[in-house]
């Protein structure tokens, strides 16, 4: 049975703009992102919404969804009350391009600044040998689909504009854990996702697991990991006195 | 990248929204409850440390084990009737153990985000915005300390297994005689089962086992425990909790004991 909906949505392009207010009809099974092409299509055709598989897979739609980050196709608007005015809103910690369109670009950015993986020299493309135990913690983290909610949800940027140029961010924080972690990555990354990439500024709050939409334990499983093994190369003298007497390979 | 900051203009680019958080649920409940969890413990816990009813039959207050101080100890609650701290030592057992256990929580990586979240705010919720101007998390004193807590883990199992051992001398009656069981002997059972599996599941203990390999299958025993931890660690903030409420339920019941309080045939 399909019902009027009461909406608000952000318009406004750069930074300027307020909320709209849109009665929209709503049938049974849709989701959000349904709600919004019928808004495009019957009411306000030069709404921005970025989009594209309408499935969660390509994370595109990362939109805020009464106050919270989420994919707008997987958003099924069974979940609010039929009464409840549903607001829309652009990610908030990127700038806005139109609507509900922001520029990620400083997640790209943060992307090329991450060492690519890097083998030992020895070792040729097709040399490689690897056990699924030792390749599977990581594999967790390529589930990502780069809908960048972590990274929006994160306050360290998300209040904190200024920690921009010394965060990496949750999504690529994990990139180093994942990398870190690979049996033939020799780069020494550490020391760099503490001193580069700020890993120290993430105090573990969890609210980048919390939105992820493909479930990655991103706090537990990569960033938690990861400051462990920063212990293990700054801040533990037990462990740098082993690598000394073992002469092991920190 | 270019340098921004809180007023520049890359910040007025992003949508212009002046309230704190669109959430429309509940968000505050959770800070709220953990706010309170915590707040309550602390108080108890100030008050167990200064308490000195520390022996009640064969049960032994968690609190103020292990018991060392030689004035403040009653011979039953020394730990293998070992006193190093000798009769200058007049104030209450717990003070002299209490920052382990507690620097144990204080840094563990749960318990971080409990506190950072409600106790400070940052954030108080996911998409709430935090009340502070500045953040420099844990990049710098006091909170770049936080990465020492792998040696408060190592000092939290010797406690865990000391209250394992306290646990299982509930079972000798008041004379030293095995086979006495009363309501305290299992309170103390399950306090110490669930320590352990609070202790054990730690993020610092998965690290250590072997979180901090690259090649698990040249150590498939310690791969193992990996496993075996990491099941413990997902449900960390489980243990976390029913641990901090066994610990303050048992040693209540321990003090409640010896005041007299409590005195009942099965206690």
């Amino acid at each position: 049975m399909g019902y009027k909906a009461k909406f608000r949505i952000w318009r406004g392009e750069g930074g300027e703009g307020r909320l709209e207010d849109f009665t929209v009809e709503v049938n049974e099974g849709e989701v959000v992102l349904d709600v919004i092409h019928r808004l495009q299509a019957t009411q306000a055709p030069d709404l921005a919404v970025r989009w594209n598989c309408k499935a969660g897979k390509c994370g595109s739609c990362s939109m805020e969804i009464n106050g919270k980050p989420r994919l707008g196709c997987m958003t099924r608007m069974s979940t609010f009350e039929e009464s409840e005015t549903i607001t829309v809103t652009p990610m908030r910690t990127f700038p806005v391009i139109k609507d509900l369109v922001c520029d990620v670009s400083f997640n790209y950015q943060k992307a090329r600044e991450i060492p690519s993986f890097t083998p030992p020299a020895d070792v040729k493309p097709g040399e490689y040998r690897m056990q699924q135990v030792d390749v599977e913690r990581s594999q967790e983290f390529r589930k990502c689909i780069e809908c960048f909610m972590c990274q929006n949800v994160c306050h360290v940027i998300r209040d904190h504009e200024e920690n921009k140029a010394n965060f990496a961010g949750p999504r690529y924080l994990m990139r180093i854990a994942e990398l870190d972690m690979h049996p033939y990555d020799v780069a020494d990354r550490k020391e760099s996702a503490q001193d580069e990439h700020g890993l120290g500024y993430c105090n573990i709050t969890k609210c980048c697991t919390e939105v992820c939409p493909e479930h990655i334990k991103i706090t537990d499983n990569a960033l938690i990991p990861m400051k462990e093994r920063v212990v293990d190369r700054k801040y533990d003298p037990l462990v740098w006195l082993g690598s000394k007497i073992f002469k092991r390979q920190r | 990248m270019t340098q921004t900051t809180a007023e520049s203009a890359t910040r007025k680019q992003r949508a212009q929204i002046r309230v704190r958080t669109l959430r429309t649920d509940r968000w505050w409940l959770a800070p709220a409850l953990t706010f309170a969890g915590l707040f309550l413990f602390l108080i108890y816990g100030f008050w167990a440390m200064f308490d000195l009813s520390v022996l009640a039959g064969p049960y032994i207050a968690p609190f103020s084990s292990p018991c060392l101080a030689a004035a403040t100890c009653p011979e039953g609650a020394r730990l293998f009737g070992f006193a190093p701290f000798g009769d200058w030592y007049t104030l209450p057992p717990g003070l002299l153990i209490l920052a382990f256990p507690g620097g144990f929580r204080l840094t563990c990586y749960y318990y971080r985000k409990s506190y950072y979240r409600s106790w400070w705010l940052s954030p108080p919720a996911c998409a709430v915005a935090e009340p502070h101007r500045k953040y420099t998390g844990e990049t710098r004193l006091p909170l770049i300390l936080q990465n020492s807590h792998r040696y408060f883990f190592y000092v939290a199992v010797v406690i865990g297994l000391i209250l394992t051992y306290d646990a299982v001398l509930s079972f000798r009656d008041e004379n030293g005689n095995w086979g006495h069981i009363g309501l305290g002997s299992i309170i103390l059972v399950v306090n110490a089962i669930l320590v352990l599996c609070y202790t054990f599941g730690c993020h610092s203990c998965r690290h250590i086992t072997a979180g901090r390999l690259n090649h698990f299958s040249k150590h498939p025993l310690r791969y193992k425990m990996w496993t075996l931890i990491s099941k413990l660690n997902a449900r960390h903030q489980q243990f976390a909790w029913a641990s901090m409420a066994s610990i303050v339920i048992a040693d209540l019941y321990v003090r409640l004991m010896a005041k007299g309080v409590i005195n009942f045939p099965f206690a």
